[in-house]
């Protein structure tokens, strides 16, 4: 049995979840927008649902639209925010170091002529809530900026941006895909207009996402169609993958996170020569170890992780083999070639310390096997 | 136990090489690598046709999920750029013939995933589905022509030394491309019916001008054509657009049929030739390897190939160093081109070769 050590790509289904679910995909099979008992019965389960999540994060259910994952539910803040606030204003600030979903949704909205500014980061990956406040002008409408990092686990200062879009009077989205898998999201605390969330990352189904829209947020619909999800996102709702979101957060908000064994296996992985933590020490995902280590590929580490029982990543799912290197890597400061060699361990439920010692020793044997080959020659034979 | 890597290119050849070692090696942990040579072509420039387009990568996945095969993707870019595309273009600037396939072989699939294949893979030996044979005899690997004559790829197998080819395996050398078909339906492989690639996987529709231009800035200077007594009888586009032995193209009407015979970049001349002019007894090899380590001695009879599918001629071999080697043939042979190899055989044994060097260098 493998160690699976990438819960940041995905956590595996938690059995009580599919429990929970089964009723919906079976006997419950109605269209929550049909008249009749069948379609009550759905209606019922998608309404709990919603009513479930809302309570966890303490938003109002009309405040929770369920969409197809996290990157459904970033393109909709973004767009659906930017284009009705558009007649006040087209820029938009985000930082360097979001995900794709956040990253090419701003890219495609600054062809259609929106200006956006990308905020640097620190070395760990942090936003200067200082620069944002300098970055907005009379004609920003939206701040997306992420929760945590995907990749290096970073947490951003959440509460003290929102505290000043609140202040500027512009919407603050933030992708807490991540950063929800260990805690509820929390819109007031944040001061956050829009969260985008995610069911896999805590144990739910794939396919499944939410966004918490704050009451009163003017947002264009980016599917249109008919009138479900009160107008914001049309198409006959995923039932039970809805039930099966609510769940997994409910269990998941039961657990305690598993900070110590990250900082153990963090512990263990720098003190192995040639290799560097990446994103804060301690400000960061309580599941997430990254790392760069020097004189390695990452994507042929984890081959080798793989092929001796160890399922990790190289900080994004990359499945075309191109050798980008990573955006993020790049803007705290780590050089392209150093930027090549990363690697990330995440943990999740089950994970034991045990798994992390025999994962440190073959992390340790491939590299070292990785290191021993020949460097590549090219451009010196 | 050994661990194999097999090179998946996504065609039907590579997909039944690691399906028989799939089947028949079952002592054996076979992984299967799809590797990434460039990146992605223009919309509607893809390559349907070639091995390294984004549609051979799912097509390999696909064939290694049903053997039930792991299955990586190996970047190969940075070594494809240098090694194969940017010595393709180099070769055209040199006046040479270009041989990609030779290249990629070399450099790619026996330097790059072997060594990568063992580090990252923890393997013991590489397979591809190229059609050749190995065999260990009298304490030596050799390499062999492979049973269908008709597909035999030894001419691009050259370079292989003993250490490669104790860690190499061709899983179809006893096979007919037919035979292998038959297996890919039999197996329900999706590459069973696909065609044979035939284009140079990164020249999209074979027009290599715009790779010169955009890698090296060559856009062509017009310049003469002349005859072998130096009479210009036409002009060109730029030298580096013509090969030795090309007939198309030249837009010279002599009333008979002519070919290049020699391409000079010094003075951007390319020089033409009747059918009986272009052919040579003795040409010169350099870069030579032999697949034992060394030569048999400095001067031995082989048969000699310098082209894909051309015939074997009877050759002497005289040895000027190490690596370099001057070819005597029994017969004229056909527009021995700059650049392509001289592949040298003992029967059906594949001794070596080496690269046709330019007459006058």
């Amino acid at each position: 049995m493998a160690i699976y050590l990438d819960h940041a790509a995905t956590s595996p289904l938690r059995p009580e979840v599919l429990e929970a679910m089964l009723p919906y995909l079976a006997e419950h099979h109605g269209n929550p927008s049909s008249i009749h008992a069948s379609g009550r019965r759905a209606r019922q389960g998608l309404d709990e649902s919603r009513e479930i999540i809302a309570q966890l994060i303490g938003a109002k259910p009309r405040e929770i639209v369920f969409t197809a994952g996290g990157t459904e539910a970033d393109n909709l803040a973004i767009k659906g925010v930017a284009w009705a606030a558009s007649a006040k204003g087209r820029h938009v600030i985000t930082s360097s170091v979001e995900h794709k979903a956040v990253m090419n949704t701003c890219a495609i909205l600054s062809r259609q002529g929106f200006q956006i500014t990308y905020l640097p980061v620190d070395r760990y990956g942090r936003v200067d809530p200082a620069e944002l406040e300098a970055a907005i002008t009379e004609r920003t409408t939206l701040v997306s900026i992420m929760a945590a990092n995907n990749e290096v686990g970073t947490l951003q200062p959440v509460a003290e941006i929102g505290a000043i879009c609140r202040e500027r009077k512009v919407v603050f989205h933030t992708d807490a895909v991540q950063a929800a898998a260990f805690g509820p999201p929390a819109p007031d605390a944040w001061q956050a207009t829009l969260i985008s969330l995610s069911a896999h990352k805590l144990g739910g189904p794939k396919g499944i996402g939410a966004l918490y829209v704050r009451q009163g947020t003017p947002m264009v619909a980016q599917t249109n169609g008919g009138a479900q999800e009160r107008q914001r996102r049309a198409g006959t709702e995923n039932v039970a993958a809805a039930v099966g979101f609510a769940a997994a957060m409910q269990l998941a908000y039961g657990e305690s996170p598993p900070n110590a064994l990250r900082d153990w296996l963090l512990d263990a992985l720098a003190a192995l020569p040639g290799v560097a933590v990446t994103g804060h020490p301690t400000e960061r995902l309580a599941n997430s170890a990254s790392v760069v280590i020097d004189g390695i590929e990452g994507g042929d580490l984890v081959a080798a992780l793989d092929l001796e029982g160890v399922e990790a990543s190289t900080g994004s799912a990359c499945t075309t083999g191109s050798v980008e290197p990573s955006h993020v890597l790049l803007a705290i400061g780590i050089d392209e070639a150093r930027a090549h060699g990363s690697l990330r361990l995440t943990l999740g439920r089950g994970t034991t310390q045990a798994d992390l010692d025999r994962t440190v020793a073959i992390v340790e044997a491939c590299v070292e096997r990785l290191r021993a080959s020949a460097p590549s020659m090219v451009g010196s034979a | 136990m050994s661990r194999i890597v097999a090179a998946m290119s996504g065609g039907v050849d590579s997909s039944v090489a690691a399906a028989l070692l799939a089947q028949e090696a079952t002592q054996d942990e076979i992984i299967g690598v799809w590797m990434r040579t460039h990146g992605d072509m223009p919309e509607g420039l893809e390559l349907s046709r070639s091995c390294c387009s984004p549609d051979a990568a799912d097509d390999a996945r696909r064939v290694a999920q049903i053997l039930d095969i792991p299955f990586f993707i190996l970047n190969v870019e940075k070594e494809f750029g240098a090694r194969v595309i940017d010595a393709f273009v180099d070769s055209y600037l040199e006046g040479s013939t270009p041989n990609p396939c030779q290249a990629c072989n070399q450099y790619i699939k026996f330097d790059e995933l072997l060594r990568r294949g063992l580090a990252a893979y923890g393997a013991d030996a590489v397979a591809t589905g190229h059609y050749a044979r190995i065999e260990q005899r009298d304490g030596r690997w050799r390499l062999m022509r492979a049973a269908d004559a008709d597909k035999d790829q030894t001419y691009f197998l050259w370079v292989l030394d003993q250490q490669q080819l104790s860690r190499t395996r061709f899983p179809l050398g006893d096979l007919t491309k037919p035979e292998v078909r038959a297996m890919a339906e039999r197996l329900t492989l999706p590459t069973a019916h696909k065609p044979e690639s035939q284009e140079i996987c990164f020249v999209p529709l074979g027009d290599y001008r715009t790779l010169l231009e955009e890698r090296r800035g060559y856009a062509g200077e017009p310049g003469p054509i002349v005859d072998a007594d130096g009479t210009t009888v036409g002009t060109h586009t730029g030298y580096a657009h013509y090969t030795v032995g090309q007939r198309h193209g030249l837009g010279v009407a002599l009333g008979e049929a002519v070919y290049v015979r020699e391409v000079q970049p010094a003075t951007n001349t390319v020089v033409i030739g009747r059918r009986a002019e272009i052919a040579q007894r003795t040409f010169t090899v350099d870069d030579a390897r032999f697949t034992a380590g060394d030569p048999p001695s400095d001067r031995f009879d082989v048969s000699i190939r310098i082209r894909h599918r051309a015939p074997d001629v009877p050759a002497e071999i005289t040895m000027i160093g190490r690596d370099r080697f001057v070819v005597e043939t029994a017969e004229p042979v056909w527009a021995p081109a700059p650049g392509q190899g001289a592949v040298m055989y003992d029967g059906d044994e594949c001794l070596g070769g080496g690269r046709i060097v330019r007459a006058s260098g």
